[in-house]
């Protein structure tokens, strides 16, 4: 459709040439607009509740507490905000301040506990973390009471590595692979086979080591080794990298696959060359968290490793130690230096759990230029 | 001069899909066949592990019957064995977790969804990432050291005004001049607390995807007819998003009861039969599991393995009913565009 500014010379039409808008449609508006009123209320009913909360607390009543006075002001806040409100204001807008100073404290609530987490693992990590024996030598023969540049946790993060790369290794291929099954070749029979991964998804990972146990350990008579802890970690992460693997894959667009059909590609090939490069990124995030959350869990290595104090590197050689494991036992031993170490340790697999997360993130982000 | 108009119907199904049937060249058969071979060993794992569960768990729950779910204790040396007391626990430890990380989960979706600047909205979605991302053993060592300590206070607190309530009955004086710490750590409360960690970017995740969701034309006529962002929130957004909410839920649900290594840190084993959440001492199926593994022998195996079976049968069901929730409210978003 096109508008013309004037009527068309006679003989002839116009066309108005504009190349059209790049961003369609105008600017989100600012929707609500807060005025210097709003804020002082806010402000001085946050002032309020805190002094009042503080006289309850701390003078009137014998509630002793961080939290409790947090929790105390914010009830506090909430009940002088309401009055204040509602001296000048209808009751809808005292609704949404109250409304609105809840959602906003209830979100700095969660960002608050996430910081406080990962702040005092690394904190407590720092007494035993500036040794860089920490991650040069193993716990053989390391007392309770040694000191921190004596021993260190090779042993649990070569385990850990060691342990989540064979897992990966059995997973990756099998997990792709189904997911390439479920969407490119269908059928009823995939159908059954989606039916039956989603469903193991749900498959608790403590069950999952526990079935590991039984078979390998106890039926098979293999010895508690990295081996039999990879395969438990397998077992879990199969399902969960399937089925992220599948969600990835069937939100490639139709017409691409089509497209290559039409130009003569064979299926395989246009599953090669169309539908997995276009799915890399998704798949490689998918992969990545699958890694991070293998890397973490405890429950199945828990029951199928063993924890060796020293370090091991033939996944079927007999015990052996993974960061998680080595964090739990460590800590439920009571001693105040294997404590330390402890955290030193968490604070290890924190971090590469934040370089897989980081990792996986920058994947996932379309390159430049082309979006 | 006249003119004939053909009166003939067109033909309705002139526009079926033809077959599409193109020589399938080598290549793409061995393409299909290795497919479904990978695709049936992985139905062979996965679906033989549940087989092999509900094969080892059928011997135990025939010859315990029914007892099995009602027993409290667990002394396989009495033949005694039951999953009472530890699935009350198990779920007194969800709920608790629930009941915490439900509303922050939800204040926590609509902050991101309506509240937050636009700038920051990529950011805090990796925050709820990051935080599904941390490994629970760190929120365990969280619970375990920084928690309890306030936590403890909290419920002795709860229990001193809320008392009579069944659920913040603690078995300790509640006036004692000098309170008994001890009685109130290593509970369903605390070790709840920290599984709410895990819960909340679960449900976080699927109630902020489902919000955002909403239609713009409906929030643009709510606020256009005045109403405060609250009042549009309310009316549009979450009723728009109650699948969302439903279904992040159950599924946070589902983490929750299948969790170990955190409760396992956090609490002290007790096969008592309590809902007294607050007071020391609690199990759950999970904890059992990690807990009585290493002296089992082959029919305390088997009735571990049945214990776990049931843990992953309800988590199942649990998963299930909020797929389907999450899935339908999914559907609504598509017929309204």
């Amino acid at each position: 459709m096109t508008i013309l500014d004037s009527p068309p010379p006679a003989g002839g039409t116009t066309v108005r040439h504009e190349p059209p808008s790049l961003d369609a449609g105008p600017a989100p508006r600012p929707l609500t607009t807060t005025t210097a009123e709003d804020r002082l209320v806010m402000a001085g009913s946050w002032v309020a509740g805190f002094a009042m909360a503080w006289l309850l607390t701390q003078r009137l009543l014998p509630w002793q507490g961080g939290l409790v006075l947090g929790l105390t002001t914010f009830a506090c806040s909430m009940a002088v905000l309401a009055v204040a409100s509602a001296m000048t204001t209808s009751a809808s807008v005292v609704r949404d301040r109250l409304a609105s100073t809840t959602v906003h404290a209830a979100a700095a609530v969660v960002g608050a506990a996430l910081v406080w987490t990962i702040g005092f693992i690394f904190a407590r990590g720092l007494e035993a973390l500036p040794h860089l024996n920490l991650i040069t030598e193993d716990m053989s023969g390391v007392g309770p009471r040694d000191p921190f540049d004596r021993g260190g946790i090779l042993h649990a993060i070569a385990g850990s590595l060691i342990q989540v790369g064979i897992a990966v290794a059995i997973t990756v291929p099998l997990g792709i692979g189904t997911a390439v099954f479920m969407t490119e070749v269908g059928g009823r029979y995939a159908r059954i086979v989606r039916t039956v991964v989603e469903a193991m998804t749900a498959l608790p990972s403590i069950v999952a080591g526990l079935f590991i146990y039984t078979t390998l350990i106890i039926g098979l008579g293999v010895d508690r080794s990295g081996l039999a802890a990879a395969m438990a970690l397998a077992v879990m992460m199969l399902p969960i990298i399937a089925r992220a693997s599948d969600v990835v894959l069937r939100v490639v667009p139709g017409g691409l696959r089509e497209a290559s059909l039409a130009l003569g590609a064979s299926r395989w090939r246009t599953v090669w060359h169309v539908v997995l490069p276009t799915a890399r990124p998704g798949l490689a995030t998918a992969l990545i968290l699958g890694i991070a959350r293998g890397i973490g869990e405890t429950s199945p290595v828990l029951l199928t490793s063993g924890a060796a104090s020293f370090l091991v590197v033939d996944p079927t050689d007999g015990v052996m130690n993974s960061l998680p494991l080595f964090i739990y036992t460590t800590v439920r031993s009571g001693e105040p230096m294997y404590i330390a170490r402890a955290f030193a340790a968490a604070t290890v697999l924190l971090v590469i759990v934040l370089a897989l997360f980081v990792a996986a993130r920058l994947l996932a982000r379309p390159p430049k230029g082309l979006r | 001069m006249s003119t004939w108009v053909r009166t003939a119907e067109p033909s309705v199904d002139a526009d079926a899909p033809r077959r599409l049937v193109g020589a399938e060249s080598g290549a793409d058969r061995a393409f299909v066949v290795s497919m479904r071979a990978i695709g049936t060993t992985v139905l062979l794992i996965t679906g033989g592990i549940g087989l092999f569960l509900a094969l080892q768990a059928w011997p135990t729950l025939r010859h315990y019957g029914l007892s099995f779910f009602t027993e409290t204790q667990w002394e396989p040396e009495a033949d005694v064995i039951g999953i009472g007391s530890v699935l009350v626990g198990t779920f007194s430890v969800a709920l608790v977790a629930l009941v915490v990380a439900f509303p922050l989960a939800l204040l926590t979706a609509l902050y991101i969804s309506e509240y937050a600047p636009a700038r920051l909205r990529g950011l805090l979605v990796s925050m709820v990432d990051l935080m599904a991302a941390v490994p629970s053993i760190i929120y365990g060592l969280w619970g375990f050291f920084v928690l309890q300590p306030h936590a403890s206070a909290i419920a002795h607190w709860l229990h001193v005004h809320l008392g009579w309530i069944p659920f913040f009955t603690v078995e300790a004086d509640a006036d004692a001049a000098v309170w008994e710490q001890s009685r109130y750590t290593a509970s369903a409360f605390v070790a709840g607390l920290a599984v709410a960690m895990m819960v909340i970017p679960m449900a976080c995740a699927v109630m902020r995807q489902v919000f955002s969701q909403a239609p713009t034309g409906e929030r643009e006529a709510a606020l256009a007819l005045g109403a405060t962002r609250w009042g549009m929130i309310r009316s549009v957004v979450l009723p728009f998003g109650r699948g969302g909410i439903i279904g992040g839920t159950m599924l946070g649900l589902g983490r929750a009861l299948g969790e170990t290594i955190a409760v396992l840190l956090i609490i002290s084993p007790a096969f008592d039969l309590k809902i007294r959440v607050l007071e020391v001492g609690t199990n759950t199926v999970s904890a059992l599991i990690a807990g009585r593994f290493g002296e089992a022998n082959g029919a305390q195996l088997a009735a571990l393995l049945t214990a776990g079976f049931v843990l992953f049968v309800i988590t199942l069901i649990i998963n299930t009913l909020a797929a389907v929730v999450v899935a339908r409210s999914r559907s609504g978003a598509e017929t309204d565009a």
